[in-house]
């Protein structure tokens, strides 16, 4: 293994750990939000530190690999997909912070109605398959796992999507200030799982990029599917 | 546009032994063409074939198919010494004459038979100029090249090798042997100079390739591997023995 291979596996375990860490920080969050537990919720505040050193160490890699050894093809690839990979990584581990913080803020735990109307669990449940698989696809380099992201996210846009209606019909319903507000928090909960499924999905995308040097970012639903053909060609 | 240099099936042997095996390969007019490779694997004597160089060489046979702007190269009507004139070459090491700065790049226009004193003046200049050299010796013309540092040497050559107006410019390594500012200047040279001449530079430094050089062409034991746009070599190429290549995990 020559030094820049070195440079490279100590990259890929970082990133490695980091997509662990930041699964841990949304399956916390999700965890302190069924279970309403302020503790755990604080913990994930707390931990955000460690998902901010985590992208530092990693952007101080990169740059170091970039200056002193010059990588090219498919080398050079993997050292600019992990300085995205690593932003996205990052804002998984924002929003998962953004999530504990509202359920600090609330007063009551969400309303168990609301949380099947919004189809919430299969929101969350989707989220964690999502980082499963993204954590799986990285390891081993598998793009062909890694587009299986792509329809999950469908999924989570969709959820969110009708969240709104959702929100829209309770409003007209409840004549609880208090709930209502609760249920605008919860909103906000809905888009920042949602933003996390595109941050997953921007991750895979940069995955099939180092991979098979295809570049998917803007067009990934026009061509996924042609693409995913020519792989398997 | 038009191709500059076509070879169709190249076989350079040297004795019994097959060293170039059957390489095709058409290269566009005013480009430049980077041909990389471990030691050995046949870049050189790929350049050596455009100037017929190989042909000094004992024992050397040359098959195939090479021609410059549709001549064939390797036709017995060929003048050699007029396809030196037109393909001028620059060498690892640079190697100037024992004689002034001027009279080096006088020397092929007067080799050439021109006599006009006035003419020879004003095509040292140019050459100078165009091998951006000229604002560091106009003042010591009649000094020894040999006084120069390495990288004005280096550029002295290129300038020697333009004065007698080639359309081709064959570099063997022309800056391996100089300091990186030097470097910087040959490279930067290379790129300004492909508006007048065809360029094909042989190199092991993988970023010299890919700073300036339009195509790339990856040689290994006598055989083109791939022969891609830089950019494309550099960040996705087709072959699996190029990328080990340039990445650095051969053997």
């Amino acid at each position: 293994m020559n030094l820049l291979e070195t440079e490279l596996g100590e990259l890929k375990t970082l990133l490695n750990d980091m997509t662990l860490l930041v699964k841990g920080q949304l399956e916390k969050a999700i965890t302190a939000f069924y279970t309403f537990d302020k503790d755990l919720a604080k913990e994930i505040v707390k931990n955000e530190k460690r998902v901010n050193g985590s992208e530092l160490i990693i952007d101080a890699k990169c740059e170091h690999i970039l200056a002193l050894f010059n990588p090219v093809a498919v080398d050079l690839r993997f050292v600019l997909a992990s300085i995205k990979m690593v932003s996205d990584l990052e804002r998984i581990g924002d929003n998962a912070k953004g999530i504990a913080q509202f359920i600090i803020r609330c007063e009551k735990p969400f309303d168990p109605a609301l949380v099947e109307k919004f189809r919430f669990r299969e929101m969350t449940d989707t989220a964690m398959e999502m980082l499963t698989i993204l954590s799986e696809s990285f390891e081993s380099d598998d793009t062909e796992l890694a587009r299986t992201i792509f329809s999950k996210d469908e999924l989570m846009d969709d959820i969110n999507v009708a969240a709104n209606l959702v929100l829209a019909e309770y409003a007209q319903t409840s004549q609880d200030k208090e709930a209502l507000l609760q249920a605008i928090y919860f909103l906000s909960v809905i888009r920042k799982m949602e933003r996390c499924g595109d941050y997953i999905t921007n991750v895979a995308e940069e995955i099939i990029f180092y991979v098979k040097a295809k570049v998917l970012r803007h067009k990934r639903k026009h061509i996924g599917k042609k693409m995913s053909e020519e792989d398997n060609e | 546009m038009a191709n500059k240099i076509e070879v169709k099936d190249a076989k350079v042997y040297y004795g019994p032994d097959l060293t170039l095996k059957g390489v095709s390969m058409n290269i566009k007019k005013n480009t430049v063409t980077a041909l990389i490779g471990p030691s050995g694997c046949g870049k050189s004597t790929f350049l050596r074939l455009f100037n017929r160089m190989n042909d000094l060489i004992d024992n050397c046979r040359v098959e195939g198919e090479i021609t410059i702007d549709g001549v064939d190269i390797y036709s017995p009507k060929v003048n050699v010494n007029e396809l030196r004139k037109a393909v001028g070459m620059v060498f690892q090491k640079p190697n100037p004459f024992p004689k002034s700065i001027y009279e080096n790049v006088a020397y092929g226009l007067k080799v050439n038979g021109i006599k006009d004193k006035y003419l020879i003046e004003q095509k040292v200049e140019e050459s100078l100029k165009q091998a951006a050299l000229w604002d560091e010796v106009k003042d010591k013309l009649k000094k020894s090249a040999l006084a120069l540092s390495g990288g004005q040497q280096q550029r002295l050559c290129i300038a020697r090798a333009m004065a007698v107006s080639p359309s081709v410019l064959l570099m063997d390594e022309p800056a391996s042997a100089l300091d990186p500012i030097s470097t910087t200047k040959i490279e930067e040279l290379i790129y300004s100079l492909k508006s007048s001449f065809t360029i094909l530079l042989v190199t092991h430094n993988m970023q010299q390739a890919t700073r300036t050089s339009d195509k790339t062409a990856f040689f290994y034991m006598g055989e083109l591997v791939e022969y891609e746009d830089t950019r494309q070599l550099f960040t996705n190429p087709k072959k699996e023995r190029t990328q080990n290549y340039i990445t650095g995990r051969f053997g």
